[in-house]
């Protein structure tokens, strides 16, 4: 194998850019068939409420009108937790958010479908909605809102315990203790959600939807409707942002579905921005306490961690959230012992799912900023507390997590360096403060959403008689680059440029399957699996080459579209022609690839352990630069400067964009968006009314790479996408802290709670905005294993 | 009610007879199947569906077509010459520029009337004359990058 890289590593154009920016991406909600009709939701406008009946007759009796469909007429619940899920078609007994979907017309044009809506007559019983935490943590009023739950309203409880809590507290110096509160917020992609149903007169269903996730799709719609997935085929056009907030199978995918039954016609839908609202699936508002012992020295000796998430009125993906508030605390500093208990209360607000960063944002956010507390109590650098007590690459963490490369210490180091830290912390003019903070996250989950021993992602490569290459993968392009990430990596094996390969992805009939756009999973996996395939492919051709020029395959190389032999210039043949001549020796050209996590990385034994493993896990560091008005507490982020152990960047020019693009969601997080509600109803179903930041509110970013080479992933790579998200949150709180002398512990940053907190600090109380306490609700005895932390974790390659 | 419309895109010339309700961006993506305009909120809000009237960005979601039969309306489509790209579509390509590519279409005309009025826009004046066109991919970081290297390379 040759060890110089031609292709990756090197900044490049993305595959598909120039459609992007000429306008010729075809997107979901551009698509548009003969025949086809167009569908319209009817949804409710009570928070809770039992449908008593539903009268249609009028809204048929509508000239236009093909369709009319109600609950009844597909009951069979469905969900991204495929048979656990409680996601409706549409409501069959109750509705259980203002936005939750009642009955859907299909009509010849969107006109007529609205125009159909106002003449379907439903008769609603009022029932006591759920609004909030506390609401839900205290026995009912009124119905529970899903069978399922435990003493009222609550989903799932998790209760889990590593290592000896009491021995651990009992060695500390210092026991800070701190409740920390984290408002839910949304994806706000800027594509609504579109989807085209065609059922075939051959009773086949093709669905064309603006989804991450084909596959679970593909599974999802097979259960609704009882029908094989051979029947089925899903296609993911490019999506135009996703998030996490496509990552579910959604309910109006299976409404057109139905429709389309119905009607043997094409139906397509898209959804209105305030539909995309209720649709949500996004930031689970997250109430904390977090308790930490530590040394003089600053390291940890025990945490107890605490967290209540607001679920909204279904599951989604929402009981590995619950794990996901608990499980990564470990992966970023030395933590010997640990306890975790979340639970996950129903609420009557759209459901909360997963969103860039899942589960794990707002724990990240309490984390770093008690550690900003701690550091003065002790009067030790917010710098030196992280650095001296980092986790060591080939470890494991108390909840027996197996951490590979880790290279945060360079993030830190790199970031100090950029902004000045070590000087400017604690010295520059009141209303201005830096900010640091880190976080470490997943590439990929070790498992997957069902329970299966196949391969997570698979590539499978084709070679025409002209020398061209297509490349067939399952994986969804986002936005995120993964199509172009199989281009460069096919590319590089087998000596071709990127342009000779052609693409075809996210396609359940055409495309071996890769499990989906989330989770940070895709490069790692499909490149993984595409390195299998491409390399199984190039020593077919080699093969051929040798035995061509008489010289031992492993002399051989090929880059830009040649094959050659470097010590001997005779043998050189052209990569169409060897593949007419490879042709005629072994047949049709193709290979397949297949990749699944190594199973030294794949976690603990306990119940609960499947959430948090994953192949590699990255590292990233911020500082913030803040400016406070004194007078107002209007606050603007000047700077921001992040790095992020990506393991080796497959384009940089790619992961930088991806770390950018984390650092702004995360400063919007932050500093604006939240998802809140009066009486049940979204009071910012708008981009206008949402705020989220500008060009004028985005500062600029100077986002450094740091390659750690990690064995797992396909060149050494690991995520970009998710992880540099993490810290911009504390960071941007440490730095208010930093600037003014206040502690807001609660997300999002608004101006109102600083100026409450200066206020507050002036007249000589605690300066501080957040949450004063939890909820007492019984947790389940923990489950209780023995702490791994610090053992060594085996370095095994993937390969 | 119907009406006909004509209306002048990318220089050629269209008629359309069409519900006199539509906006300009319904008309273009339905009636005119010129879906690269793209929309977001349908309310004014994003910036996503921009098109320009007579070289100025406007959002076509709010613009009734039949007050704009007399202007040069231009899209997405219209903005390279044949196969020849604008600059800035060649250098939102190189450096990055665009991720899931949705606010893309409104994002580059908007950048084009902001350098064919003041061709030499500092980052502030980008920041500001952009600030109506949301992107959620990018941080925005990449996009200014671009612009600013097309800034640079018409002084060069």
């Amino acid at each position: 194998m040759s060890k110089e890289l031609h292709v990756i590593g090197k900044a490049s154009r993305k595959v598909g850019v120039m459609q992007k920016v000429s306008g010729q991406t075809v997107y979901a909600g551009d698509i548009s068939l003969p025949r086809m009709l167009y569908c319209k939701i009817l949804r409710s406008i009570h928070p809770y409420a039992r449908i008593k009946s539903i009268d249609s007759r009028e809204a048929e009796a509508l000239p236009g009108v093909m369709a009319v469909m109600n609950g009844k007429d597909s009951p069979k619940k469905f969900g991204i937790m495929l048979r656990r899920g409680d996601d409706e078609v549409l409501a069959i007994d109750k509705t259980r958010f203002v936005g939750d979907s009642v009955a859907a017309v299909a009509a010849l044009d969107e006109e007529t479908a609205e125009e159909a809506l106002k003449l379907i007559h439903v008769d609603y019983e009022v029932l006591e909605p759920v609004m909030s935490i506390a609401e839900g943590t205290v026995p009912p009023n009124g119905e529970p809102i899903h069978d399922y739950a435990e003493l009222g309203n609550i989903h799932k409880r998790v209760s889990l315990e590593f290592g000896e809590m009491e021995a651990g507290f009992a060695k500390a110096d210092l026991i800070q203790e701190d409740i920390f509160y984290y408002e839910g917020n949304t994806h706000l992609a800027m594509e609504e959600h579109a989807t085209v149903a065609h059922y075939e007169a051959d009773g086949k269903l093709t669905i064309w939807s603006s989804t991450q996730n084909p596959h679970y799709l593909h599974k999802a719609v097979a259960n609704v409707f009882d029908m094989p997935p051979s029947r089925i085929r899903i296609i993911a056009p490019p999506t135009g942002g996703g998030f996490g907030g496509k990552v579910d199978p959604l309910n109006h995918e299976m409404v057109v579905s139905k429709l389309s039954m119905m009607t043997g016609r094409p139906v397509k839908i898209t959804l209105t921005r305030e539909e995309v609202f209720y649709a949500h699936r996004g930031r689970h508002p997250v109430l904390m306490k977090v308790k930490t012992g530590v040394k003089k020295d600053g390291s940890i000796t025990a945490m107890d961690f605490k967290s209540f998430l607001d679920g909204g009125g279904y599951g989604s993906l929402g009981v590995a959230t619950v794990y996901y508030t608990g499980a990564l605390q470990t992966v970023t500093y030395n933590i010997p012992n640990y306890k975790f208990q979340g639970a996950r209360i129903v609420t009557n607000k759209p459901p909360c799912g997963p969103k860039r960063g899942h589960g794990t944002p707002q724990p990240r956010f309490a984390v770093e900023v008690q550690l900003d507390k701690i550091a003065e109590k002790l009067g030790i650098n917010p710098l030196d507390i992280r650095l001296n007590h980092l986790t060591r690459p080939f470890t494991k963490t108390a909840n027996h997590l197996s951490i590979t490369t880790t290279g945060l210490r360079e993030c830190i180091e790199a970031v100090e360096k950029r902004s000045n830290f070590r000087e400017q912390y604690g010295n520059l003019p009141l209303g201005k403060g830096l900010g640091l903070a880190c976080g470490s996250y997943i590439t990929g989950a070790g498992f997957p959403i069902y329970w299966n021993e196949m391969p997570h992602s698979g590539v499978q490569i084709q070679i025409d008689r002209g020398g061209g290459v297509t490349v067939f993968c399952g994986s969804t392009d986002i936005g995120q680059g993964s199509d172009s990430v199989l281009a460069y990596i096919v590319a590089e094996e087998l000596g071709v440029t990127v342009d000779d390969i052609s693409i075809v992805t996210a396609d359940t009939s055409l495309t071996p399957v890769d499990l989906g756009s989330y989770s940070s999973r895709v490069t790692l996996m499909t490149g993984n699996a595409a390195i299998d395939a491409a390399r199984k492919l190039r020593t077919l051709l080699f093969e051929t080459a040798a035995k061509e020029f008489g010289v031992p395959l492993e002399s051989l190389d090929a880059r830009d579209n040649v094959v050659f032999c470097p010590e001997n210039e005779n043998c050189s043949i052209s990569f169409p022609d060897l593949v007419v001549k490879a042709e005629s020796e072994h047949g049709t050209l193709g290979s397949v690839g297949s990749y699944a996590p190594p199973p030294s990385t794949l976690g603990g034994k306990y119940k609960g352990a499947g959430v948090g493993p994953t192949p590699a896990y990255t590292y990233s560091a911020a500082v913030v630069l803040v400016d406070v008005d004194l007078e107002t507490a209007e606050l603007k982020v000047e700077k921001i400067w992040i790095a992020h152990d990506v393991g080796k960047a497959i384009n940089p020019l790619l992961v930088q964009g991806q770390v950018e693009g984390s650092v702004y969601m995360g400063l919007g997080e932050a500093m604006m968006e939240e998802q809140v509600f009066r009486r049940g109803l979204h009071k910012t179903p708008s981009l206008l009314d949402y705020k989220s930041p500008t060009f004028l509110e985005t500062p600029d970013i100077e986002t450094i790479l740091i390659e750690t080479n990690d064995p797992n992933g396909p060149y050494g790579a690991k995520e970009a996408g998710q992880g540099p998200l993490l810290p911009i949150m504390p960071a941007v709180a440490n730095a208010v802290y930093d600037a003014v002398g206040v502690r807001i512990d609660e997300i999002p940053i608004h101006p109102q709670k600083i100026f409450k907190a200066m206020r507050d600090k002036e007249k000589g109380k605690e300066g501080r905005y957040g949450p004063k306490g939890v909820p007492e609700i019984p947790f389940p005895d923990p489950i209780r294993v023995e702490s791994q932390w610090g053992q060594r974790a085996d370095q095994e390659s993937s390969r | 009610m119907k009406t006909l419309l004509k209306l002048k895109v990318n220089g050629e010339h269209y008629e359309t007879y069409t519900s006199i309700h539509k906006t300009l961006l319904e008309v273009l993506r339905e009636d005119l199947g010129l879906t690269g305009t793209r929309h977001g909120c349908e309310l004014g809000e994003c910036g996503v569906c921009s098109v320009l009237i007579d070289g100025q960005p406007k959002l076509s979601c709010l613009v009734l077509p039949i007050e704009v039969q007399e202007q040069a309306i231009t899209t997405i489509e219209g903005m390279a010459t044949g196969t020849r790209f604008h600059p800035l579509q060649e250098a939102f390509a190189d450096l990055g520029a665009a991720q899931c590519g949705f606010c893309m279409s409104g994002m580059l005309l908007s950048a084009k009337a902001m350098l064919d009025e003041n061709p030499q826009p500092t980052r502030a004046q980008i920041r500001e004359e952009l600030a109506g066109n949301l992107c959620r991919c990018t941080g925005y970081t990449k996009i200014i990058e671009a612009i600013e290297k097309v800034v640079a390379e018409s002084n060069a």
